[in-house]
């Protein structure tokens, strides 16, 4: 059983179209008829690239003029909604915009939304979602019984892009209904922290500290390394909550979810938080001082030792080779 | 300025989580305050303190009545709280929790309602922009920031590329990320002071709403399944013995990634 129109709630940096948002077409592809997208912004930016990736349509609010897009679109949507224009299934990604459209949409229609998936199936006309729990050690199903339009927010990396040869997607306006005070909050200013290096999830090396530094300004170890691999430095969210690091280079539960080819994990125990945002990594190292930490039984190299003294030593190394 | 603080009583995350057999989470043991929203009530305490009045009342659904996370809040600082707690809430999602907690808060005068941008045990992330939606509010997800001025909240919010600055009228619902600032431990004092402060506790039908829409009965949604999870063998584990980064270089060489 298919489900007959599904919408993926895209989202882009400029004119370039998240890899979270393609992710989520290729897998509406899978489970609907049709595919639409809708845009909080200038739909003719994006409607190449989404038509390339199977959405047929964008419906798109144009420029939201400093309002933030969780009630902006999470509102346009459900005006086009209760208007007679309801999809069966409405993705979102687990970024910081898709939850919070995700989260007002709800509340306006009197639907629940379902958080954290990582797959999506049709049985019969209901959708079923999954979503890790403890650490990713279990996988819970749930259907949502609350009928159309079902919502899902999906993580990072759960399905494989894909593109799927057609045309550009249609666009078509999407109004944006009047906010009240729910539209009161205003962008008034933004700032681009300059970015050095690959971003951390989309790296191919991730090198991530956590704890067992010991302290702020080992810190500076973590990102040599992840420099002399042309990789990414990341975090566990002790140190990041500890002020250390900031909180965009946590990995985990709370933060980034990151599938490298190699994770290096330098002092990091292994809580369930950080182990279910790394362990689809292909090759995952640690290294730290005590055997028993849980991050050693995921790893397939784990040296127990001396984050202070195994590091330097590889830095070194490193840089006698390159 | 009133400041309402939405915190969690949660299993401490030490200890193993399980699922009772009708797969909710296991919450009948002892319940400790969420880090996470540690940092919700400190900044609400610098916030009330700044603008040199007023109170911060803390926001909880939890079951059987549990109040020691609530302590631990209260002993940072808090004046008092509202303490949802009924078996009707058993299974309630996010939406559900959202409707009561924004019901709770009305129970209580506010400027600003502040919350941890998403729980440590349950993680749907949701609950602070529902809230606003609830109450009709503006919001501002992801704070790394917070000032407040002249009847203005201005933050900083996170963003993939750096941040934002975002402004918004009173009163609206922010939610704060971790490192917002830095909490404080409980003193001795405040420890004591604490036991004696007011914890109002209401049942479901106190805030009007209807508990066959609350609970699992209303959430829209049934888990069909639990299953485990693939798991990940371990690999070679070595004890460093001085020549330990030989291994990594070795590993790395070997998927030619250097």
């Amino acid at each position: 059983m298919s489900l007959s129109k599904v919408w993926v709630y895209a989202e882009a940096d400029g004119d370039k179209v998240k890899t979270i948002t393609l992710e989520m077409l290729a897998k509406a592809r899978e489970l609907g008829d049709t595919v639409e997208a809708v845009f909080g912004g200038d739909g003719d930016t994006v409607a190449a690239t989404l038509g390339a990736h199977g959405a047929t349509k964008v419906h798109a609010t144009g420029d939201l003029d400093g309002r933030l897009p969780g009630v902006a679109v999470g509102s346009a949507m459900a005006a086009a909604i209760t208007g007679g224009n309801a999809p069966d299934l409405i993705l979102f990604g687990t970024t910081y915009d898709g939850r919070d459209v995700a989260s007002r949409l709800s509340v306006k229609l009197d639907k629940p939304v379902l958080s954290n998936n990582t797959d999506i199936t049709v049985d019969g006309d209901a959708v079923v979602a999954s979503t890790p729990v403890f650490g990713g050690t279990q996988i819970v199903r749930t259907k949502l019984t609350a009928g159309a339009p079902n919502l899902v927010l999906v993580r990072p990396k759960s399905f494989a892009a894909e593109e799927s040869g057609g045309g550009a997607a249609a666009v078509e306006a999407l109004s944006v209904p009047d906010l009240g005070a729910t539209g009161s909050a205003k962008i008034v200013d933004r700032h681009l922290e300059e970015a050095t290096g690959p971003k951390l999830d989309e790296a191919a090396i991730v090198v991530s500290g956590g704890r067992g530094l010991g302290e702020a300004g080992k810190y500076e170890m973590v990102e040599t390394l992840a420099k002399l691999l042309k990789g990414a430095p990341g975090a566990s969210r002790a140190i990041v909550d500890a002020g250390w690091v900031p909180y965009s280079h946590q990995v985990g539960q709370t933060g980034k979810v990151v599938k490298p080819t190699v994770y290096i994990a330098l002092g990091i125990s292994g809580a369930t938080q950080h182990m279910v945002g790394m362990k689809g990594s292909k090759n995952i190292i640690a290294v730290n001082k005590d055997a028993e930490a849980p991050i050693f039984s995921i790893s397939d190299l784990g040296i127990v030792g001396d984050v202070h003294k195994v590091v330097p030593k590889l830095i070194e190394a490193l840089q006698a080779k390159t | 300025m009133n400041i309402a603080v939405c915190v969690k009583q949660i299993p401490d995350p030490a200890e193993p989580g399980a699922l009772n057999p009708d797969h909710t989470l296991k919450r009948d043991g002892k319940l400790i305050l969420d880090e996470s929203d540690s940092y919700g009530v400190e900044m609400a305490l610098q916030l009330v303190d700044k603008a040199g009045g007023g109170e911060v009342t803390l926001i909880s659904m939890a079951p059987n009545s549990e109040t020691s996370g609530l302590r631990t809040a209260l002993a940072m600082g808090a004046a008092k709280a509202v303490l949802v707690s009924d078996d009707a809430l058993k299974g309630a999602g996010a939406l559900d929790t959202a409707k009561v907690l924004a019901a709770a808060i009305k129970r209580t005068e506010f400027d600003l309602v502040l919350a941890a941008t998403e729980s440590s045990d349950g993680y749907t992330g949701t609950v602070p922009e529902q809230i606003a939606e609830v109450l009709d509010l503006p919001s501002v997800t992801f704070a790394k920031h917070i000032e407040v001025a002249d009847g203005t909240v201005k933050v900083q919010r996170q963003t993939e590329a750096g941040y934002d600055e975002v402004e918004a009228p009173l009163p609206a619902v922010v939610s704060v990320t971790a490192g917002v600032v830095e909490p404080r431990y409980p003193s001795f004092k405040g420890i004591m002071a604490a036991k004696s402060k007011p914890v109002d506790a209401v049942t479901v039908a106190d805030l009007g709403l209807d508990a066959s829409l609350v609970g699992w009965a209303g959430a829209g949604q049934e888990i069909v399944a639990v299953d485990k999870a693939e798991e990940r063998e371990a690999g070679e584990i070595v004890e460093d013995d001085g020549e330990g980064f030989q291994k990594i270089v070795a590993y790395l060489e070997n998927l030619k990634v250097i």
